[in-house]
C-alpha cells in the first residue's frame, strides 16, 4: 500500500512504551532501594529507558525485566562511583566482603522468637540499610521477584554468588529485624 | 550435609531453586537440627512479611512524563494524514471509499494501542499500594480530588447499592497524557474505570473485548471515552457499565 519512510521511530517506540514502560514503578523500585535518594532513582530510572530505548533495536531477550535491570544496575554504579569521589561516599563492603561466614549473623542458640510484623516504611528502612552487594540480591529476589538465574544475569556473577549473597542478606536482615524487634519492645 | 553448608542451602530451599535431591538432603539436615530449622522457620516468615507489606515505590508522574517526552510521539495522527495523502496522491482506489476504508483500519488500531495501554495501566494499578491515589467511598470526596488535576474530571458514581463499591481514584497515564481512573470492587475483583477526554461528541454504544484475560468494556459519551477493565466475567462487567450508563442518565435528567 502508501506505507510511508520515516515512520521506523515511533513505530519503535510504540513497541517500545508496550514493552517496557509497564516495568516503570518496578525500576524505580529498584533504584531506589540501590540508589537511596528519590532524585537520583528518578535520573536513573529516566536514564536506563533512554538508553533502553537506544538498544531496544538490538533487543531480543531475555525477558524484559531483567533486561531493563541490567541496564539500570550499569546506570546506578556509574552513579555510585561519581558518589565516591563527591565527599558523602556511600559505605559499600570492600572487595570479597561477602565471602565473611554467614555464622557470624546467625546467633549460636536460637530461641524461637516471635517475629513482629512492621509497618511498610520500617521494612523499607530495614531492607534500604542492608549493605551492598547484598541489598542488590535481596531486592531483585525478594521484591521483584527474579529468579537467581535473572539475578546472576542482572548482576552479572555466578549463580553461586547470587546464592551466598543472598543467605548472606537474609542472616544479615534478620539480625536486623531482631534488633528492631528488641528497640520498639 | 553440616549446618554450614544447610545455612546457606536452606535459602534455595525456600525459594523453590533447588533440585529434588539438594532438597531431600537439606530437608533431611533440616528435620535433625532444631538451629536450622528455626532458622528456616524464621527465614520463611521475614519472606511472608515482606512479601504483605507495602515495600514498593511508585514511579512519580513527572518521571513518566519525562521518558514519555523523550521518546518519538506516538504516530496515530500522522500516520492518518499520510496515509491520507498517499491516497490523495494518486491511489486508484476512490477518494471517498478509501478514506472510509483507511479510517476503519486506523481506528481499530489506534483503538486496539490504547485498549492495550489500558490493560497496562490496569495491570499496573493491582501491584501492592498502587490502586488508588485518593481512597474513599464518598463520591463527594472522590469528585473534587480530580478538580485542577484534570482538564475534565471524569463523573464519579457511587454505585454501591446497585452492587459495585466505590473504593477510590486515582491519577493514571495512558495514550501519553494523564487521565483520571474511578476504581470500584466487587467482592474480590478490581474495576478500573479509565476516563479521557475526547473532541468526538458523538455518542458510541458499548463494545466489550478481551485483552491479555481482561475483559473491557468501551463506550463514548457527551466529549468523554470510557474504558472499564476487570478481570470479572464479561457479563458482570457488561452490568457495570449498564448501571454506571443509566446512572449518569439519571443524573442528567435528575
Ligand atoms: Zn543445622
Amino acid at each position: 500500500m502508501v506505507v510511508k519512510a520515516s515512520q521506523d521511530d515511533p513505530e519503535k517506540a510504540r513497541r517500545f512504551r508496550e514493552a517496557a514502560l509497564p516495568y516503570l514503578d518496578d525500576a524505580y523500585t529498584l533504584a531506589r532501594y540501590l540508589l537511596r535518594d528519590a532524585a537520583d532513582a528518578e535520573d536513573a530510572v529516566q536514564e536506563c529507558y533512554l538508553r533502553a530505548f537506544k538498544h531496544f533495536d538490538s533487543y531480543r531477550g531475555p525477558a524484559m525485566k531483567p533486561w531493563l535491570f541490567a541496564i539500570l544496575r550499569n546506570v546506578c554504579r556509574a552513579e555510585y562511583a561519581r558518589r565516591k569521589t563527591a565527599p558523602t561516599a556511600v559505605e559499600e563492603l570492600p572487595e570479597g566482603g561477602d565471602q565473611t561466614p554467614l555464622w557470624n549473623e546467625a546467633p549460636e542458640t536460637p530461641e524461637r522468637q516471635l517475629l513482629r510484623r512492621f509497618d511498610g516504611d520500617t521494612v523499607r528502612k530495614l531492607v534500604a540499610a542492608l549493605a551492598e552487594p547484598f541489598r542488590e540480591t535481596f531486592v531483585l529476589r525478594e521484591i521483584q521477584n527474579l529468579s537467581y538465574r535473572e539475578i546472576a544475569d542482572v548482576a552479572a556473577v555466578p549463580v553461586g554468588t547470587v546464592m551466598s549473597r543472598l543467605a548472606r542478606a537474609r542472616a544479615m536482615l534478620r539480625s536486623a529485624w531482631l534488633a528492631e524487634q528488641e528497640q520498639v519492645k | 550435609m553440616n549446618c554450614e553448608e544447610a545455612e546457606v542451602l536452606v535459602h534455595a530451599l525456600i525459594d523453590g531453586e533447588l533440585d529434588a535431591g539438594h532438597a531431600r538432603e537439606v530437608e533431611a539436615h533440616i528435620e535433625g537440627c532444631a538451629h536450622c530449622a528455626a532458622l528456616m522457620k524464621e527465614y520463611q516468615e521475614i519472606r511472608q512479611a515482606i512479601a504483605e507489606s507495602d515495600v514498593r515505590y511508585k514511579a512519580p508522574l513527572e518521571l513518566r512524563r519525562k521518558i514519555e517526552k523523550a521518546l518519538p510521539q506516538p504516530q496515530a495522527a500522522p500516520t492518518r494524514r499520510s496515509v491520507l495523502r498517499g491516497f490523495a496522491m494518486g491511489s486508484a482506489v476512490s477518494a471517498m471509499a478509501a478514506t472510509g476504508l483507511v479510517a476503519i483500519v486506523l481506528r481499530n488500531d489506534d483503538e486496539q494501542r490504547v485498549e492495550n495501554e489500558v490493560v497496562s495501566a490496569h495491570l499496573r494499578s493491582l501491584q501492592a499500594g498502587h490502586l488508588i491515589d485518593v481512597v474513599s467511598t464518598d463520591q463527594h470526596t472522590v469528585k473534587p480530588w480530580f478538580n485542577g488535576k484534570l482538564d475534565v474530571s471524569p463523573p464519579v458514581i457511587d454505585l454501591t447499592a446497585q452492587g459495585f463499591t466505590l473504593i477510590g481514584g486515582r491519577l493514571d497515564y495512558v495514550n501519553a497524557r494523564e487521565i483520571g481512573a474511578v476504581v470500584y470492587k466487587r467482592r474480590q475483583h478490581v474495576i478500573n474505570l479509565f476516563v479521557a477526554q475526547t473532541a468526538n461528541t458523538e455518542r458510541k454504544s458499548a463494545k466489550i473485548s478481551t485483552l491479555q484475560g481482561f475483559n473491557i468494556r468501551r463506550w463514548s459519551d457527551r466529549g468523554l471515552n470510557y474504558w472499564a477493565v476487570s478481570d470479572l466475567g464479561a457479563d458482570e462487567l457488561t452490568e457495570f457499565g449498564d448501571k454506571f450508563e443509566s446512572a449518569m442518565h439519571a443524573n442528567k435528567e435528575g
